[in-house]
């Protein structure tokens, strides 16, 4: 008689290997630099693709199964969150402004991220690497979807939610994001690593998340800690991913340290850029603040940037050169982006406010060496200029940097009285920079840059030719409702109106 | 190297003078003035004079600032590309060298209100 004897479990390193190794099929009648077309061109040298390891080594099957459980807890959540009327839950309607701010910047770069790796799991070789970007590939569109779920309830009550999708394209602050996605996109796929997993990912997105999420929970948001939460266990394998990457690429070849080292510099500043309007957000749109951005800096970007560039220092790379430019213009950022948004709030699909007296009094603590020197005499003459019934908007538009497409709003890194301006020429024709970064940046590259869509600019040419009613239609701006002074808006009463009868019996 | 590429690559650029119709961009800058938030940019003719510039766009962009009406116009110290400048009022943009996306900074020493606040 045949004893019946269980099956061994196969040992989690085992079922990797039979699960993602396997893949990795020797071609026989195609030559492999012609199935992976892209992997030599950008310079970096690989001996051997079986030295990425992907520490996670997770699988498929177990992927599908973790994601499918955060998935079913997320929208048991956002269910209950719009049954109960979470949208009168959060502090004050002003909060309101940080969230149009992701969906309308955060949540297509999500997207755009996903596309990215859905490439680079093609494009890589390694069968480690390809698993790891395809998962990563999914989780960006996951993350895109439940950012978008999350907030559409919003979309229900309030203005400035409904056209995210065409903004992306067609708003002058979202062609920011925008252009970092696309510039990273249609990068090779080293670069792309670099940019997203390394930059992006590891290095910066603790100023991204961490403000947001946080913000959200101060201000009772309990649809954005949501997705915030969900989206956390994913970004502990992206960041994995993005550091195993640039340790490989060094491993690899002593040539292709000056190459990385030359990423990180052009990545850093790009994504330091973008991540300007989180500034503005911690210091002047959440009506319960957690931190200023000053002290979000002092924590996620001096104390864990030093320790990373200080482990990376023994295969050569050092702090990106932007660092002490970065640094000095942390005391500044958000209130340059503060006074751009609201002069030119006409053109916003959020709202943006004078600070009140208290916000006031908190900036001036929280930056005592910038604030009440520079940006308090503006705020005070602006609310004069309203008091007096010809409420400020700059109708000059903006002149704006051909490299990360923000408006310049920046200063001298060593005269904060004095207006960035870097300019060049590249075949007769004129650009303009905000900074030495982005300078730099489109010098390497400029073939690439000169092609920029500028928001600004485009506005003078056909089809809109100069016409700003006919623009808020091509961006989907409802003037009077979308953009505009907070104080006033639809939003501000709204809220009032219905908080008010949740609390009141008139 | 102009750009990273597999093969042979050229770009068109989006903001050529072609596709103003007729006109140029100009920008300019309020130098110390940073009530407004970044260097104007403005949408005129080349054939439009300096002068016309000023008393035209420029001027009325620039009154919100509490300096607006002090500005002497005669003693306005200019910059082009980061070049000491002097410009010939009753001459075209285009007379004066103004090109396509060109950057001007005026500096009016003794006015600035708002830093001096400080």
């Amino acid at each position: 008689m045949d004893m019946k004897v269980a099956k061994k479990k196969l040992a989690l390193k085992e079922k990797y290997r039979l699960l993602t190794r396997d893949l990795g099929w020797e071609p026989t009648y195609q030559n492999k630099d012609e199935i992976y077309p892209y992997t030599k061109y950008e310079g970096i040298r690989i001996h051997d693709w079986d030295k990425w390891e992907d520490p996670f080594r997770l699988t498929m099957d177990s992927y599908w199964k973790y994601q499918a459980e955060k998935e079913r807890k997320f929208y048991a959540i956002i269910d209950a969150h719009a049954q109960n009327n979470g949208h009168l839950h959060i502090t004050d309607a002003r909060y309101l402004s940080a969230l149009k701010i992701f969906l309308q910047a955060i949540s297509p770069g999500e997207y755009a991220a996903g596309k990215g790796f859905a490439r680079m799991g093609r494009e890589f070789p390694g069968v480690g690497t390809q698993v790891a970007c395809q998962m990563q590939a999914i989780d960006e569109i996951r993350h895109a979807q439940t950012q978008i779920h999350a907030l559409s309830n919003y979309n229900k009550f309030y203005n400035g939610f409904h056209a995210f999708a065409d903004a992306r394209d067609r708003m002058w602050y979202c062609t920011v994001p925008r252009s970092f996605f696309d510039d990273a996109v249609s990068a090779g796929p080293f670069e792309f690593m670099i940019a997203i997993g390394f930059s992006f990912e590891y290095v910066l997105t603790n100023l991204l998340f961490v403000p947001f999420m946080s913000g959200a929970a101060y201000n009772g948001d309990m649809a954005t800690v949501t997705f915030g939460f969900s989206a956390q266990s994913d970004e502990a394998r992206h960041m994995t991913l993005g550091l195993e990457c640039i340790k490989f690429m060094l491993e690899q070849d002593p040539a292709n340290l000056p190459i990385v080292q030359g990423w990180i510099d052009k990545w850093f500043w790009r994504g330091f850029r973008v991540l300007g309007l989180v500034s503005t957000m911690m210091d002047y749109m959440l009506p319960k603040r957690v931190m200023s951005w000053r002290e979000a800096w002092n924590i996620y970007g001096i104390e864990n940037g030093t320790a990373l560039f200080r482990d990376l220092a023994r295969y050569g790379i050092r702090a990106p050169a932007g660092w002490d430019d970065a640094e000095k213009a942390i005391d500044h950022m958000s209130h340059q982006f503060m006074l751009g948004l609201y002069q030119w709030s006409f053109g916003t699909a959020l709202h943006s406010w004078i600070p009140s007296d208290d916000d006031m009094a908190w900036l001036a603590k929280k930056y005592p060496d910038t604030f009440d020197k520079y940006y308090r005499p503006r705020w005070e003459h602006i609310k004069k200029l309203k008091a007096a019934g010809t409420q400020f908007a700059n109708y000059g538009l903006a002149k704006l940097c051909q490299t990360c497409q923000l408006p310049i709003v920046f200063t001298e890194p060593d005269d904060p009285t004095r207006s960035a301006q870097r300019e060049g020429e590249y075949k007769g024709e004129k650009y303009h920079f905000c900074s030495d970064g982005c300078q730099h940046i489109f010098e390497n590259e400029p073939e690439k840059y000169i092609q920029a869509w500028l928001p600004m600019p485009q506005l003078f040419q056909d089809p809109i030719g100069g016409d700003l009613a006919a623009w808020m239609d091509w961006v989907g701006l409802r003037n009077g409702k979308d953009n505009g002074d907070f104080d006033g808006s639809e939003d501000q009463k709204n809220f009032d109106a219905w908080r008010a009868m949740a609390t009141s019996n008139q | 190297m102009a750009v990273v590429s597999t093969k042979p690559y050229v770009g068109v650029p989006r903001d050529l003078v072609a596709n103003f119709n007729g006109k140029q961009l100009v920008y300019a800058c309020w130098d110390q003035h940073l009530l407004f938030a970044a260097p104007f940019l403005i949408c005129v003719p080349p054939e439009m004079s300096f002068r016309e510039l000023v008393d035209g766009p420029l001027t009325a962009l620039m009154q919100p600032d509490p300096d607006a009406s002090a500005v002497d116009w005669s003693k306005v110290e200019w910059l082009k590309s980061n070049k000491p400048f002097t410009p010939d009022f009753d001459a075209s943009l285009a007379a004066n060298g103004i090109g396509h996306k060109e950057q001007l900074r005026f500096i009016t020493p003794g006015l600035n209100s708002l830093l001096a606040a400080a």
